[in-house]
């Protein structure tokens, strides 16, 4: 007998679950967009090269087209149709929509999840490559627009609209900041 | 039946005011879909498979095996693909890029040459199957190596004339007190949009109905009815979101390749080219050897002005990338000649990319001028306004408008140029060397004849429907702020749809002249209903819908220098360890007509400026001479400007309307670019001493370049 060349999985995406046959050789890219219709996260280069394909994965950025689609059962799929809060807008895309953080939009899922994971990753200290203070009991560095840009830095955008990015960026991080200081 | 009202026209006008992008929301959530998002049933997915010699002809393929494997359906090659008509003339004037035409006979004429599709049931499939695919080739000797010293150089004609002279040349170099005589080189530079391209295509009821990702439906339209012989009115192609174009999206091979075998297979099939394939079949700017020689008078005054470029095209279409051209709209002198030339090398067709001519021209003229202005000991600024001219300087023409030493003024006002020492390699701030910039910018503003079709809607609304395309230049937008200035409504009683040939001949997006071209439209059908509607028309349940065409009057313009000018402005930071250079701001200030929405256009301007930065510091296709073939072909190999690249950009402009048009407008789409490199340029000479003349300055250039600082 031949060796199977695909396998029955259930992926959880966006808090639904979704169960499909897929061939081996089908990158979670291709499973969102080909099978489950989540055309959202886009196709930039297929070797993850631009962050247009940028996912969460149990909360984490991950490169979709890097990730076989065998290989994300069991994990919690965040893509951009599961960011906003059903018609409320994440602050990030509101953030991108009012400031113009985006010029064709094709970059712009990708850019959308890589921020919201980017500002989560900062608020949990992690540093980055410009972080002056890298020590673990300096606590999160100041988000200043070097850090955004640096953290960004893996998601592409050819139209050119990283200056309103980074804007974005900072104002969403800023007013999650005031949410989580209002809540306290 | 209603009766629909308009409002009295108020100083509240929607052009002007800012506007975030209507199609945003659906942008930001993924909702909107780009042609490879679009859903059919049955669709058959198409590989295409390229050429792995850059010269010779294909000897066989062995297809059965291939054929042989799970869930393919086809394999077309060039025995037995669908015959094509090449011999026709396109909407823009040329004829089809011959990388379109796929499939025809068995001559590879550049390596990745499209030589088969392969169709299967999915994606996964069809990619092994070309992948596995063996071509026998008869390779033949290639010749891929450019340089503006070629023996094969020859002048060439494209939408402008190849060579302009006045005056004598070499006379007025010999009696000049200062002379400037260097060479500048730009490489070849890929589009590289963030969407690859991508079509589908299936037949409906007798139609051809095709899913597209372009800068011109109707474009598309009209080369796919041509090329497949069959009526226009039976072609529909659409196009609602574009990932990013600047040049490289019109008829190419996955639309045709698409056709083909919808056609063979009778059910969809999408075509998506790979992001190392369109690096060999989207087009791309050919690299330029440019001479510049400038003779001036100690005051800076010009007695000479030698611009010559060359570039490459392959050996199957002719194209020039008409550097030389923007001397001759920039500075006047008393002898002036300028040349584009061409060399025919086994490679692939280069193509407009954003800024034809002005970007790589620009870069060498403009720092030609800041090498004049060193050795005049001019500011530069004051130089260009020494040397601007009263009228077109081939030409003879008239300007239009000319602002470009406003927006001197007012960039050099705000970038603090006033304070600064013209003395290169002096200011130090630990390992950075650092320095300012500045050179002129220009793009021709232009319009083309286009259609549209505004419905006054028996709710209240209007319908405005015209084949634009929106590949994130914000057009939709401003074509919705246009539409409801000229309807007199709000922008919320105004819905535009673009990009489906079913709504009539437009302008392409490209040129900056796209906007320019459907608000034309669209003002003079919104401003006929306007008057219906004001005589109490009655709208019955069908609307009431006027159509225009605005081929006679922009046929009646007048001719005239129509250009739009700007003001770069740089900032450099020099690493004396590394070479590295950062750009750590920059501003632009432009003229470039009435400009509609200042949100949309804002980024527009950055974004070109950032091409800019990306041009002067970063982009490189670099070509194996042995193989003739890239190095490198995707995005790692090939970088483009990403966030940590980008620092302060700010772009603004000044009041330019542009007098002759319904609107004001002239375009945006490209200024931005245009002397960008060439400030940078500058500014890494103030900043070291040094003149880098080949783009990209990287950083293996800087570092053995060394600094005139260091060395003194």
């Amino acid at each position: 007998m031949a060796p199977s060349t695909s396998s029955a999985i259930t992926l959880n995406i966006n808090g639904e679950k979704f169960t499909l046959t897929v061939d081996h050789r089908t990158t979670l890219l291709d499973a969102l967009r080909e099978r489950l219709d989540l055309t959202g996260t886009k196709k930039g280069c297929d070797q993850g090269q631009c962050g247009a394909c940028t996912v969460l994965l149990d909360g984490r950025r991950a490169v979709s087209c890097l990730q076989l689609a065998v290989a994300a059962e069991g994990r919690e799929i965040t893509t951009i149709e599961g960011v906003a809060e059903g018609e409320r807008l994440h602050p990030v895309q509101q953030a991108f929509l009012d400031l113009d953080g985006f010029q064709c939009g094709y970059c712009t899922p990708g850019q959308i999840c890589s921020a919201v994971a980017v500002i989560q990753e900062h608020a949990a200290g992690w540093p980055s490559a410009v972080t002056d203070d890298v020590r673990p009991e300096a606590g999160p560095p100041p988000l200043t627009d070097d850090e955004i840009r640096e953290r960004m830095s893996g998601n592409l955008c050819r139209c050119g609209a990283y200056v309103s990015i980074v804007q974005a960026v900072a104002r969403a991080a800023a007013s999650e900041e005031q949410d989580k200081g209002a809540a306290a | 039946m209603t009766t629909a009202t308009t409002r009295t026209p108020t100083a509240q006008r929607a052009v002007g005011t800012a506007h975030t992008r209507v199609e945003g929301r659906d942008k930001v959530t993924g909702a909107a879909r780009y042609a490879g998002d679009i859903p059919f049933a049955e669709l058959a997915h198409g590989w295409l498979v390229l050429s792995s010699v850059a010269r010779g002809r294909i000897r066989s393929l062995e297809t059965a095996p291939v054929l042989g494997m799970p869930g393919v359906l086809a394999v077309l090659h060039h025995e037995n693909a669908p015959r094509v008509d090449s011999d026709h003339i396109g909407l823009l004037g040329v004829p089809p890029e011959p990388t379109s035409v796929v499939f025809q006979h068995d001559r590879v004429p550049h390596m990745g040459w499209p030589v088969a599709l392969v169709v299967a049931e999915t994606s996964e499939q069809a990619r092994e199957a070309a992948e596995a695919l063996v071509v026998h080739y008869e390779s033949e000797p290639h010749d891929v190596a450019f340089s503006g010293g070629h023996p094969d150089v020859y002048a060439l004609d494209g939408h402008m004339p190849a060579v302009t002279e006045k005056g004598d040349l070499e006379a007025e170099l010999a009696a000049s007190a200062v002379v400037v005589d260097e060479e500048y080189t730009t490489p070849e530079e890929h589009h590289s949009p963030m969407e690859p391209h991508a079509a589908a295509a299936r037949w409906d009821g007798g139609r051809l109905e095709v899913v597209d990702s372009n800068q011109g439906s109707t474009w598309v339209a009209d080369g796919l009815a041509k090329l497949f012989s069959l009526d226009p009115e039976s072609v529909r192609v659409r196009s609602e979101h574009v990932g990013g174009g600047f040049g490289s999206k019109g008829v190419r091979a996955h639309q045709v390749a698409a056709v083909m075998a919808a056609t063979v297979l009778q059910r969809p099939v999408r075509v998506v080219l790979t992001r190392r394939q369109m690096f060999a079949l989207a087009g791309y700017r050919s690299p330029t050897a440019q001479r510049i020689r400038l003779g001036a008078d100690a005051d800076g005054r010009l007695r000479a002005l030698d611009h010559r470029s060359v570039n490459l095209t392959s050996t199957v279409h002719e194209f020039v990338e008409p550097s030389a051209g923007v001397a001759r709209v920039m500075y006047d002198a008393d002898a002036h000649h300028t040349a584009n030339r061409v060399v025919r090398l086994d490679v692939p067709t280069p193509t407009w990319m954003r800024a034809p001519g002005e970007a790589p021209g620009s870069f060498a003229l403009e720092a030609a001028l800041d090498e004049l202005a060193e050795k005049c000991g001019i500011d530069p600024i004051e130089l260009r306004a020494r040397n601007e001219p009263e009228r077109g300087p081939v030409s003879g023409r008239p300007f239009s408008s000319r602002n470009l030493l406003a927006c001197f003024r007012e960039g050099a006002r705000r970038f603090g140029w006033a304070d600064r020492d013209p003395r290169p390699g002096l200011r130090r701030e630990g390992r950075w060397l650092l320095g300012t910039g500045t050179a002129a910018a220009s793009f021709p503003a232009g319009a083309g004849p286009s259609t549209a079709v505004v419905t006054a809607e028996a709710d209240g609304t209007f319908t405005v429907r015209i084949a634009a395309a929106d590949l994130g230049t914000g057009a939709r937008t401003a074509l919705t702020l246009v539409a409801a200035d000229a309807l007199e409504v709000t922008t919320d009683r105004v819905r535009v749809r673009i990009g489906d040939s079913d709504f009539g001949p437009a302008m392409i997006a490209g040129g900056s002249m796209g906007t320019r071209s459907w608000a034309w439209a669209i003002t003079a059908a919104a401003g006929e209903l306007r008057e219906r509607l004001a005589l109490g028309a009655a709208v019955p349940p069908e609307g009431i819908t006027v159509r225009s065409d605005t081929t006679a009057a922009i046929g009646a313009l007048a001719q005239k220098e129509r250009h739009s000018f700007g003001a770069q402005f740089a900032e450099v930071a020099v690493d004396v360890a590394t070479g590295e250079v950062r750009v750590r701001r920059m501003l632009g200030v432009f003229a470039a007509g009435r400009i509609v929405n200042p949100l949309t256009a804002r980024s527009q301007f950055v974004g070109g400026m950032i091409w800019g930065v990306s041009m002067a510091l970063h982009e490189e296709a670099v070509r194996d001479l042995a193989s003739g073939g890239h190095v490198g072909a995707d995005l790692a190999g090939y970088h483009v400007a990403t966030h940590a690249d980008v620092q302060r950009i700010e772009a603004d402009w000044i009041d330019d309307p542009d007098p002759d048009d319904p609107v004001g407008i002239k375009g945006i789409g490209e200024i931005g670019i245009v002397g960008a490199a060439a400030a940078i340029a500058n500014a890494v000479w103030h900043a070291t001493g040094v003149r880098h003349r080949s783009l990209p300055i990287r950083p293996d250039r800087v570092l053995p370049a060394g600094t005139g600082a260091l060395r003194a």
